[in-house]
């Protein structure tokens, strides 16, 4: 016997499944823009396929970033995914055995034990255990079974699997993970009653068998139960396309594309397309959101912004309300490019908005080595610029300040708003500035600015944010230096941390200065002020609320300063905080000043210098 | 007729009945903090853009507010968005908000 109808709703299912997949992967991949194909073309012979494979090995079954959040949490992923992987594999091999090697149809080994009831010992098996197949399956099913205890014990006791909150599920949602559900515990009982008959199980399914045969009519219980479990499998993979299931397929396909160096952009729908069908809103990343957790804002962390994404109808909030500091997409086990999509979305909506920069007409300026542009927000903290011209004086430097009047925006804030033909035109009126003084290094004392100058300017000189110049300053000159009695909490900007990469050069630069004590959490999960220029529309109290949430983390060890390297950190802490903010230039100076006082008249003797340097206008 | 180098003002009575207040109706739904404004002029004296123009955020707010909406447009123009307004704000208002806001007005009942 190789067929019985209860096999159709199985069978429907996968057929549907399969026809959706191929249409929409096919699909996907022809309407990548020309340049990502050529990228396909080019790397798909190299060992980047290779490295996607055990990428694909290491998350899709094996869910090595979970086990990374949660051991609990990881183990639960891997039983689900890597268990029913081996089900499927040992299935297979295991029919092929028992009908002698044939080609079978599909549903033959997800239903083999209702069709062959061989329990014959098979020539290989002296050398293992009898029942080879049979054992291995039924450990596997225990394998899947585990997982699905888990992922009801985690209904109600999250904490356990280290999420505090989990994510608000959709309509097809609730279906699939229902059918999920169902899935093993009804393949258990099919097996067990057909092996309470027949014999055809092992530990597991034999025992429960034989159990329930004691009391039950097994031979015509097993019936119904196959029926119910090809449905159950038949309603997952029909509704997998439009639940969160989706991610299993789709985050295989997206694991290869992002090896071959493609990537969500303005241009690349079809990439955030994958990217948002990758997300298997797990909810990692609604812990990670401080809006979230200090403010109360439920609605926009990525598992919700990215299935409004998918599902076509964005909300404003969920795309601007976000301060893009990033903690999210550090968390997403998936590696989904949250900051890039969303700042797409923005993009599309004010894209259009016109602007008009003619009233500014860029001035040549006079040829010096080093340039100092302080930014917009260190205007508005006066201290950090000072703190930066002293310093730049004391080290005998050869600079200019460019913006000693007032900066023109570097034009980051109107790309984060999702206006970038505006910025452009903000960044050609700075390009021309700073290449006309032949500097050969930028300074910045603010990240943000130092983010844009660095990767969109393209300037072709050196650019430095001002925790690495001072570093490089202090290592080369010959002043004094001493890991004072100031004990120094170091905040992490998201621009210079996560956006830009530099964790090391600011904590260098203040260990040589005062004694450093480490936040936490810092670094790669350092906590955002708050006051980020990406959120657009979050309140003054919602940011107010993230600002004082940071501000209990990082005065847990009662420092005396809380050092930051961001203008608007200082900005947004300052008026908030128990503890004295300062920037890490301010730090410096102060400890240069209090170690070697008679630095502060060369520093006024250089100012007049400065007042009387000739200047082209 | 000679010219006299002067000429009468046009009369700048602010007509509440007659100007068009869609734009303010609108802001207030947008923006609630909109209303919070105590027009003190902190957001112009930082403003990044007025430092190199005549734009004057603190004006534009309240032509809004008045309903005269004719020079809006070219003067919303001219904001770099920098955020140093937010900053300033004693009154928690969401400026850059607001400017998005006031475009998407612009757009909306097509000025």
């Amino acid at each position: 016997m190789t067929f019985d109808l209860f096999v159709l709703p199985f069978i429907l299912g996968l057929i549907a499944l399969l026809i959706w997949l191929t249409t929409h992967f096919i699909g996907w991949l022809r309407s990548l823009p020309n340049e990502d194909i050529i990228k396909i073309r080019n790397k798909f012979l190299t060992k980047e396929t290779l490295n996607a494979l055990g990428e694909v090995f290491m998350e899709s079954f094996i869910h090595r970033r979970m086990f990374r959040k949660n051991k609990l949490l990881g183990f639960m992923h891997m039983s689900f995914a890597f268990g029913w992987f081996l089900l499927i594999v040992v299935g297979n091999i295991e029919s092929r055995v028992y009908s002698g090697w044939h080609i079978n149809p599909p549903y033959y080994p997800i239903f083999l034990k209702f069709f062959v009831h061989d329990i014959r010992v098979l020539p290989f098996e002296i050398f293992t255990i009898p029942g080879f197949f049979r054992f291995t399956m039924d450990i596997l099913l225990l394998l899947v079974l585990s997982g699905l205890v888990l992922a009801l014990i985690k209904r109600t006791r999250s904490k356990w699997f280290g999420l505090k909150k989990t994510t608000k599920h959709t309509f097809f949602d609730r279906i699939a993970i229902k059918s999920l559900w169902l899935i093993f515990p009804l393949r258990l009982l099919a097996e067990s009653f057909t092996a309470g008959y027949w014999q055809t199980g092992s530990f597991l399914t034999n025992s429960l068998g034989n159990v329930f045969a004691s009391f039950l009519p097994v031979e015509v219980m097993a019936y119904p139960f196959w029926w119910m479990y090809s449905f159950a499998l038949g309603v997952f993979f029909v509704t997998l396309p439009f639940s969160r299931y989706m991610h299993i397929p789709a985050e295989i396909l997206l694991i290869f594309l992002r090896h071959y160096g493609i990537s969500v952009n303005k241009d690349n729908h079809i990439m955030e397309e994958i990217n948002v069908n990758s997300c298997p809103r797990c909810g990692v990343c609604i812990d990670a959101c401080q809006l979230n957790t200090e403010a109360g804002v439920n609605e926009i962390m990525p598992v919700y912004f990215l299935r409004s994404v998918r599902e076509k109808e964005t909300k404003h909030d969920e795309v601007f309300s976000c301060a893009v500091c990033g903690r999210c997409q550090q968390v997403c086990p998936v590696g989904i490019e949250v900051n890039s999509i969303r700042t797409v979305k923005r993009l599309q909506e004010n894209n259009k908005q016109a602007f008009d920069f003619s009233y500014l007409s860029p001035v040549p300026q006079a040829q010096t080595e080093v340039l100092y542009f302080a930014g917009c927000m260190t205007h508005l903290t006066p201290g950090i610029k000072n703190a930066m011209v002293n310093l730049l004086n004391i080290f005998g430097v050869n600079y200019r300040f460019l913006d000693e009047d007032g900066s023109v925006c570097c034009g980051r804030p109107l790309m984060l708003a999702g206006k970038d033909k505006a910025a452009a035109k903000l960044m050609e009126y700075n390009r021309q500035l700073i290449q006309s003084s032949g500097a050969k290094i930028l300074v910045t004392s603010c990240p943000i600015c130092f983010k844009i100058f660095k990767e969109e300017y393209n300037l072709g000189i050196e650019v430095l944010h001002h925790s690495q110049y001072l570093l490089r300053l202090t290592q080369e000159g010959e002043l004094q230096t001493n890991p004072g009695k100031l004990n120094v909490v170091y905040h992490d900007s998201c621009e210079l941390g996560r956006g830009s990469g530099i964790y090391e050069e600011p904590r260098q630069l203040l260990a040589s200065f005062a004694h450093l004590i480490a936040a936490d959490p810092e670094k790669e999960n350092g906590l955002c002020c708050g006051g980020s220029i990406a959120s657009i529309g979050t309140s003054k109290e919602q940011k107010d609320k993230v600002a004082l949430g940071a501000l209990r983390q990082l005065s847990l060890s009662h420092p005396d300063i809380i050092a930051t390297a961001c203008p608007l950190c200082k900005k947004t802490f300052s008026k908030l905080s128990q503890v004295r903010v300062a920037d890490i230039a301010e730090v410096v100076y102060e400890s240069l000043l209090n170690l070697t006082p008679a630095l502060e008249t060369i520093q006024e003797e250089s100012v007049l210098e400065l007042e009387e340097a000739p200047c082209i206008k | 007729m000679n010219k006299f180098g002067y000429s009468i003002h046009k009369d700048n009575q602010i007509d509440y009945d007659a100007n068009d207040r869609k734009i303010n109706d609108f802001m207030l739904e947008y923006e609630p903090t909109y209303w919070a404004c105590i027009a003190c002029g902190s957001c112009t004296a930082s403003c990044s853009a007025g430092n190199f123009s005549s734009f004057n955020f603190r004006k534009t707010h309240l032509l809004v507010r008045r309903g005269e909406t004719k020079t809006l447009k070219s003067e919303i123009e001219k904001c770099m968005f920098c955020g140093k307004c937010l900053l300033v704000c004693p009154r928690g208002v969401n400026t850059r908000n607001l400017i998005l806001g006031i475009n998407k007005a612009i757009e909306k009942f097509g000025l």
